[in-house]
């Protein structure tokens, strides 16, 4: 029993972190929401050779895992530097395509998701698929069919600006059938809820620094507001939701159980929703605006909370994975 | 990063079931906050330390089994797990046992540990007095010399477990004229029976005796129950305090069972359509399982030697607040029933009420968080 990272995690973590932090992050999202993926591709490309996607992704198909532990630590740094794209899709597009019975899709389409040469995303049954526009690969689920779309309808913007989400267009060629696409959808939504709930840990965190570093410096009365006990008590409550969100995280990517990776999901979320909640209570007017960077993070936590599982839903699950009989009544 | 245990760890936690399956009541003890109770709780202390199960982590000498943090909490999560009666020990082996392994003499802990280990000798804390409780270095009253001791007087409250228990520890003011309260204090034991103490049980809310105030008239305390130099008490009792919001306090092992105990009544009482109650049991179970990884991760960092410090104020305000929330819920489920006092539900639900109010209120916790964990500046409170 030693449930910490490890020297080589914690090192992966900071190097994403140094990348993420020199790479113009923000004007990256500005520029996605915008419609202009290019530098936010670029920036894909560059976590691609970091070996981010390589991590959801089989030895036999040219990646490095899978690796839960290891894509939770990136994807909590993705989360905390705002990055744009289909991020999650792809991982959970890797998961569903490796978690099919037959080789051949797999085969034809990781090695190039791996590399960051080519982008997924999916829609599980009638879910919109994240970013089509910018995806190369567009996979649709529809009841045990696995399809490549031809297309997508409309790009509609989501909450978060930086998120645009389309429908894919019907027909298309078939992948596969039959129960292991049943199968391989359930892989796959449980590995997009934990890249998910990394993801939204790591806006709650960012979140929280920002918030932090925004009431040490901003006076009223006189003072740092981060010196009144009202807004301390606030600032206390989202780092406790934060801290007991991680080890559920972590704890997930160790077992990948459906109930342990739904916890996660709706943890994180709820704790980063708080924090987002927090964050603009304490910014007042100007974290109300589209032109301040917390901006990012603030829709983005709202936005993680129903895409992969609405809260009822991981609840749901949690109970449902529990040994013994369900509810009798 | 890995959560399985040893197999030397899993024979432990093998060894622990076996014992508690053999020994756990069947009918469950009394109230421990009746003296009938309490007796029949120290009865139980009796029992496990007569197989070395009561203080598994102190060393084997004084009726241990040196165990390490993680078999700790293995055995916590047996013991919980086996439906075990609440541990009427507890304020001496978590609150002052620790303080004697880090500043009692030795032959103070041959004194007093194995008597603690056995439940012969049950320990109340006699921290908080009626104008000091946040603010504990405000405390008035006071140890004076004298011939191979000291003197104690003036009045001590909410002492948890005083109205049967046989012994005290707290802080008294034993320099009347230090430039800052917390100097000139010193960390004493008394006996509670001594001549110069009176007792007068205070009932909490469901009217049981679960603390008392203690007035103190010259109660003598001869010099060998001092711990640490004179003076230097806040020093000795900061650790303690360190002990009681941390990791020893509350389990993850009486969460874990209480979850599960909470999932059973929910199969038997839920209403299928009221998926607000529903989502509050899912959470009662979410929080156990972040509460014991949470508590795993501190445990591997004490493990590698780093020590705890102030992510015992992030576990602190956190358990109070699950426990409530835990006991909230099945009251809920129960409906009507629910009102009933005397039962295990509603006796936990008033016992989980005074968690954000004892062992530094939630206030100061969130005040350390804030200003130790997130760098905030200190302002007035």
């Amino acid at each position: 029993m030693r449930f910490l990272l490890d020297t080589e995690q914690r090192a992966f973590a900071a190097s994403l972190d140094a990348m993420l932090t020199s790479a113009h992050t923000p004007s990256a999202i500005r520029a996605w929401a915008e419609g202009d993926h290019t530098p936010g591709l670029a920036l894909w490309s560059r976590l691609a050779d970091a070996g981010v996607f390589a991590l959801a992704i089989p030895e036999a198909y040219d990646g490095v895992g899978p690796l839960p532990v290891e894509l939770a630590v990136a994807f909590v740094e993705l989360g905390r530097h705002g990055v744009p794209g289909p991020l999650v899709e792809t991982v959970a597009a890797a998961a569903l395509l490796s978690g099919l019975d037959e080789s051949g899709p797999a085969k034809r389409l990781l090695p190039a998701l791996a590399s960051g040469e080519s982008v997924a995303t999916l829609a599980l049954a009638d879910s919109y698929a994240l970013d089509a526009d910018a995806a190369t690969v567009l996979l649709a689920v529809n009841g045990a069919g696995l399809r490549l779309a031809p297309g997508h309808g409309p790009v509609r913007p989501s909450v978060d600006r930086a998120r645009r989400l389309a429908r894919p267009e019907p027909g298309g060629e078939l992948l596969a059938t039959g129960p292991q696409v049943t199968r391989a959808a359930a892989h796959a939504l449980r590995w997009a809820r934990l890249a998910t709930a990394a993801q939204a840990l790591g806006a709650g965190l960012a979140l929280l620094d920002r918030t932090v570093a925004y009431v040490r410096q901003r006076t009223q009365f006189g003072v740092p507001i981060g010196s009144f006990q009202a807004v301390k008590h606030q600032l206390a409550d989202a780092r406790i939701a934060l801290e007991f969100a991680r080890p559920l995280l972590f704890g997930a990517a160790l077992s990948m159980t459906p109930a342990d990776v739904a916890a996660a999901k709706v943890t994180a979320c709820e704790a980063a929703y708080a924090t987002a909640r927090t964050a603009l209570q304490l910014h007042g007017a100007i974290g109300y605006t589209a032109e301040y960077d917390l901006s990012l993070w603030l829709t983005k936590a709202r936005a993680l909370r129903t895409a992969w599982g609405s809260p009822a839903e991981c609840r749901a699950a949690v109970l449902g994975g529990l040994s013994g009989d369900g509810p009798r009544s | 990063m890995d959560l399985t245990h040893s197999a030397a760890d899993e024979a432990f936690r093998a060894e622990a079931r076996a014992w508690l399956d053999a020994h756990v009541p069947s009918v469950p003890l009394p109230s421990l906050e009746t003296e009938e109770g309490f007796a029949a709780h120290r009865a139980w202390e009796a029992e496990l330390a007569a197989d070395r199960w009561s203080v598994v982590s102190w060393p084997t000498e004084y009726g241990g089994r040196g165990a390490d943090i993680v078999r700790w909490l293995v055995f916590e999560e047996e013991y919980y797990a086996a439906g075990a009666p609440g541990r009427v020990g507890q304020n001496g082996i978590s609150l002052l046992a620790p303080t004697l392994f880090d500043h009692g003499t030795r032959e103070q802990r041959a004194r007093v540990l194995p008597p603690m280990a056995t439940g012969e000798v049950i320990w109340a804390q006699a921290w908080s007095e009626p104008e000091a409780g946040s603010d504990l270095a405000s405390l008035t009253s006071r140890a004076v010399r004298t011939d191979g001791g000291w003197l104690l007087g003036g009045q001590k409250t909410w002492s948890s477990r005083a109205a049967f228990a046989d012994r005290a520890f707290g802080l008294f003011r034993s320099e009347p004229d230090t430039p800052k309260p917390h100097q000139g204090l010193t960390y004493l034991m008394f006996d509670l029976r001594a001549p110069g103490v009176t007792v007068r049980p205070i009932g909490r809310l469901d009217g049981k005796p679960a603390f008392a105030e203690l007035f103190l008239d010259d109660v003598f305390v001869p010099d060998e129950d001092v711990i640490g130099e004179p003076g230097q008490g806040w020093r000795v009792a900061m650790s303690t305090a360190g002990n009681e919001r941390g990791l020893t306090l509350r389990s993850p092992g009486r969460f874990l069972a209480a979850a599960d105990r909470l999932v059973d009544l929910w199969r038997t009482h839920c209403d299928p359509s009221d998926t607000a109650l529903r989502d509050r049991v899912a959470d009662a179970v979410i929080g156990a399982r972040a509460y014991q990884l949470f508590t795993y991760a501190s445990a591997s960092r004490f493990l590698d030697g780093e020590s705890i410090g102030p992510e015992s104020s992030l576990n602190k305000v956190f358990w109070s607040e699950y426990d409530i929330a835990l006991h909230e819920t099945a009251l809920d489920l129960l409906g009507p029933e629910g009102e009933l006092a005397d039962t295990d539900w509603s006796e936990g639900y008033v016992f989980s009420l005074a968690g954000p109010v004892y062992a530094g209120t939630n206030e100061i916790q969130r005040d350390i968080i804030a200003e130790r964990l997130l760098g905030l500046p200190k302002g007035r409170r």
